[in-house]
């Protein structure tokens, strides 16, 4: 029995964390200003993989070979690598590849996820095992192993890491979906429906669904980092986008030599770029789940 | 119209051959503790829980399988409707109350669309609810008009049979009294069959015509409610009505003698 | 708040024990949050007061601040919240300590049972440590400690306190785990016991038990108790005294039995009337209208003008001053006139 205290309690909700009004102009959605500052480094990211034909002052694969390796200066911002391409083209246009590969990664996986993990704890039972087992299954091989076999057999280009990624991070997406709708199926209010004689279907889609598409959606903005990460590794290695095409993780490849020549820009301003859309996606994820467990309070 | 019902889970006997008969328009009590079993008893009855053995049968239909098609589970939803205990979680938080109502309706009549917001308003009245609390989303309102909206909801359908899962419950003192009037005004208007599920004997007191009380599974006695509340045969009835809280109460017989306040 | 300091000097002294120090003393306490997050006081001029050995109940519905003003005893208040007035454990202001007299206040002085069992206690360690971990802190010796665990457990009616010890929280039920708790809180030998609806998640058979396990320890101790309960009948069985909250006053205290038969204020006769009650013949539970204020209203005058049978114009304009009637005190206009239940 749950008290009649607590629970009207909470709703009032007398003890609400009081919060400094200083900070309050730097809160953005209620979050903190880390939360905010990710944000708008993603939609410049964004904004910079739109419009990279326009802003980007140099062709990303035009080759300057008598410009190689120069360093910060009025003509290159972020100097030349050792083909003589502009860097911080590169990087723009880099942002292209950068954010499509995951976009397609987290969104397929994702949907797929959702309907396996969905379907496993609507149905239960032997559904649920079977879903729930083979989602296992796909979850012990190691994507990047995954992507590896796949471009042996598909050959190297984005689509064959893009599907890999995808397959490895639908259970992922499985699991945490077959987790909350579950708990959400329990519900009294999920209850009530099929109490009233709606169909499975119609409850899912109608109800369970919308409900827990914020936790997803915070989730997938986690994941798309890592997708991000996991891309640029396979490039890195290689087996992602194929030169002259810009990308991240090719470009830290192709730096790597500059370093021991003392050019260390080739290869970090690309890790930074990385580094940077990871932990945005990170906080902006995490924020996104804080808050949803609060509102759920 | 139930009889011998049964739930297993594992090896421990949640429901153990519990049977009773609800008339038209009457009110019996499930009472028991928590794992007594009561709240398995009625959500087998509309279709939550499948039961391992006995039979359900609801206006003389056999309800004791799962519903397989549309048409049977629309007419098992018209026999009984159910009513839950935590009004905060018992609403989905994105639907608003008029569409609550609505949907409903849409799915048990063939109402036009204005006929529907008509009739939803006539419910949400008959609920004490008005136009403000008809636009808002659950999470405006409190605990009792969520409960009312919920009634509501269930009154949609027109059911032959309400269980109220520990209905009351979570709610204010103040407002579980302004419930209770209202399913009683209900009852005597609308003619339904109330199963009343609770912990508390006091309401069932003021409710019930009838009381099965329920011990680890099995209903251990059953009779009309003041005969049971003012001679109980079975000794765990006697403890349960010696446990209620009152004036002049000795907390527990095992207990020692108590201070007394002169 | 400066409106309420009327029941500083007043607050119905405990009838039971004249002349003796009460172990806690409320008086005028206000708690609000700051500006924006509540539209009234959580609390306002509340005053209370237990006496050792009493039994004092504080009756209250939700947004009533019953729990407010009873972890403000432990010195626990919603964070950023301002205060005025006193909290007064053993005559010393609980309000103006430091955190290490804070910590020593809840170490030795007041002890508190919360409702739910599980949340008070670390499932990961066993009973036995949770028990002698005070003790230990306080000084006393891991043998000793131990010995008086095994002690306070069959004082509770753990059957096999030893076995017990080793045994960790999730093997027992809520009821037993409760006992665990008020063993725990008894450790120390507080002076007052705070327990915040302490049976509300438990059944009722349970609930007997535990509320006869409180009320023998405290015949036996002598410890004060401050029971906060939303349920009148389960105050009127155990307490000597009860305090009837309302949007965060004080709407009534006096003696149960006074409080019971002749409530002078409408807020609690009200309560009297809705509550069912089990004994043959007893009248259906009459509504009252309406609903509890929330923190987002703030009504002037009486908060319970909008939902009251006797209210008249006055009462929406200008707050009851609680006053003395008969051996407590009620804050009602009309409270010399009587109500009839």
């Amino acid at each position: 029995m749950t008290s009649p205290a607590t629970a009207a309690d909470a709703a009032h909700a007398p003890l609400a964390p009081f919060r400094r009004p200083g900070l309050r102009g730097l809160r953005l959605f209620g979050q903190g200003p880390l939360f905010a500052l990710s944000v708008a480094v993603l939609a410049v990211l964004v904004l910079v993989a739109a419009l990279a034909p326009v802003i980007a002052p140099y062709d990303p694969e035009a080759l300057d070979l008598s410009a190689s390796l120069v360093g910060t200066s009025g003509d290159h911002l972020l100097g030349t690598d050792q083909s003589g391409r502009d860097i911080l083209s590169r990087l723009i246009h880099g942002a292209r590849t950068g954010l499509l590969g995951p976009l397609l990664v987290v969104a397929v996986s994702t949907a797929l996820g959702t309907v396996l993990g969905a379907v496993a704890a609507w149905r239960g039972g032997w559904t649920d095992t079977f879903l729930s087992r083979s989602m296992d299954l796909v979850f012990a091989i190691p994507g990047l192993l995954l992507a590896i076999l796949l471009v042996a057999v598909a050959g190297s280009g984005m689509t064959a890491p893009v599907v890999a990624m995808a397959v490895a991070y639908t259970p992922y997406a499985g699991r945490l979906v077959r987790g909350i709708a579950r708990q959400e199926k329990a519900r009294p209010y999920i209850e009530s429906y099929r109490v009233q004689g709606w169909s499975g279907w119609t409850i899912c889609l109608r109800h369970l669904l919308p409900n827990i598409a914020p936790t997803v959606l915070a989730q997938s903005a986690m994941n798309f980092g890592y997708a991000l990460m996991d891309l640029a590794a396979l490039s890195f290695l290689g087996f992602g986008v194929q030169p002259p095409t810009a990308d991240w993780g090719a470009m830290i490849n192709d730096g790597q030599a500059a370093v021991l020549q003392g050019a260390i820009l080739p290869a970090l301003a690309p890790s930074a770029c990385i580094v940077l859309a990871v932990v945005a996606f990170g906080i902006v994820g995490e924020g996104l789940a804080d808050r949803i467990a609060r509102r759920e309070r | 119209m139930v009889e011998g019902l049964r739930k297993r889970y594992g090896d421990h006997q949640a429901v153990d051959d519990v049977s009773f008969t609800l008339g038209p328009g009457a009110c019996l009590a499930l009472v028991g503790e928590s794992g007594s079993g009561k709240t398995t008893t009625v959500r087998m009855l509309v279709g939550l829980e499948r039961s391992d053995g006995g039979t359900v049968r609801l206006d003389g239909r056999d309800r004791s399988a799962r519903a397989r098609s549309r048409s049977e589970r629309l007419a098992r939803a018209r026999e009984i409707q159910m009513v839950f205990q935590d009004p905060y979680l018992s609403l989905d938080p994105r639907v608003t109350v008029a569409d609550c109502v609505a949907e409903v309706l849409r799915l048990h009549t063939s109402l036009t669309p204005s006929a529907r917001t008509a009739r939803v308003r006539e419910l949400l009245e008959q609920v004490g609810l008005g136009e403000r609390e008809a636009a808002a989303l659950p999470r405006r309102l409190s605990g009792g008009q969520r409960q009312r909206v919920a009634i509501a909801r269930a009154l949609a359908v027109e059911p032959r049979v309400l269980v109220l899962d520990e209905a009351v419950a979570a709610l204010d003192v103040s407002i579980q009294a302004q419930i209770l009037d209202l399913l009683a005004t209900i009852r005597r208007e609308a003619g339904i069959a109330y199963l009343f599920v609770t912990h508390d004997l006091a309401v069932v007191r003021h409710v019930a015509d009838e009381v099965l009380v329920l011990k680890e599974g099995q209903a251990v006695e059953t009779g009309p409610t003041d005969r049971v509340l003012d001679a109980p045969e079975h000794p765990y009835t006697k403890l349960l009505l010696g446990s209620v809280p009152r004036r002049g109460w000795h907390a527990s017989p095992a207990a020692p003698e108590r201070r007394r306040p002169e | 708040m400066t409106e309420q300091k009327h029941l500083t000097h007043d607050t119905g002294a405990p009838p039971g024990a004249p002349g003796e120090a009460p172990v806690l003393e409320i008086d005028g306490l206000g708690v609000r949050l700051p500006d924006g997050q509540a539209a009234r006081p959580i609390l306002d001029g509340v005053g209370l007061r237990v006496a050792p050995g009493e039994t004092v109940g504080l009756v209250g519905e939700s947004g009533s601040g019953k729990s407010v003003a009873c972890r403000s005893v432990l010195g626990l208040l919603p964070p950023g919240a301002l205060t005025t007035g006193q909290v007064r454990v053993a005559g010393r202001d609980v309000l103006t300590m430091s955190r290490a007299e804070l910590t020593a206040l809840r170490a030795r002085q007041v002890a508190m049972v919360f409702q739910d069992p599980r949340a008070s206690v670390n499932p990961l360690r066993r009973v036995g440590d949770f028990l002698t971990e005070g003790l230990r802190a306080a000084g006393t010796s891991a043998a000793a400690a131990t010995a008086r665990a095994e002690e306070l457990l069959d004082a509770v009616g753990i059957r096999d306190p030893r076995g017990a010890l080793r045994r960790r929280p999730h093997q027992f039920s809520g009821g037993m785990l409760q006992r665990v708790v008020i063993a725990a809180a008894l450790a120390a030998e507080p002076a007052l016991l705070v327990a915040d609806e302490p049976t509300t998640a438990l059944d009722v058979t349970t609930q007997a038990e535990i509320i006869a396990i409180l009320t023998r320890l405290r015949a036996e101790r002598g410890t004060g108790l401050l029971f906060v309960t939303h349920d009148l009948e389960l105050a009127a069985a155990i307490c000597d005294r009860v305090y009837v909250m309302y949007a965060g006053r004080i709407v009534e205290t006096r003696r149960t039995d006074e409080l019971f038969d002749r409530p002078r204020h409408p807020y609690t006769a009200g309560l009297l009337t809705c509550a069912p009650r089990i004994e043959r013949d007893a009248p259906p539970p009459r509504p009252i209208p309406g609903r509890p204020v929330s923190l987002a209203e703030a009504p002037s005058g009486c908060a319970f003008a909008a939902r009251c049978a006797h209210a008249l114009p006055r009462c929406t304009e200008e707050p009851p001053v609680p006053a003395r009637y008969g051996d407590g005190l009620t804050a009602c206009h009309r409270a010399d006139e009587g109500i009839t239940l």
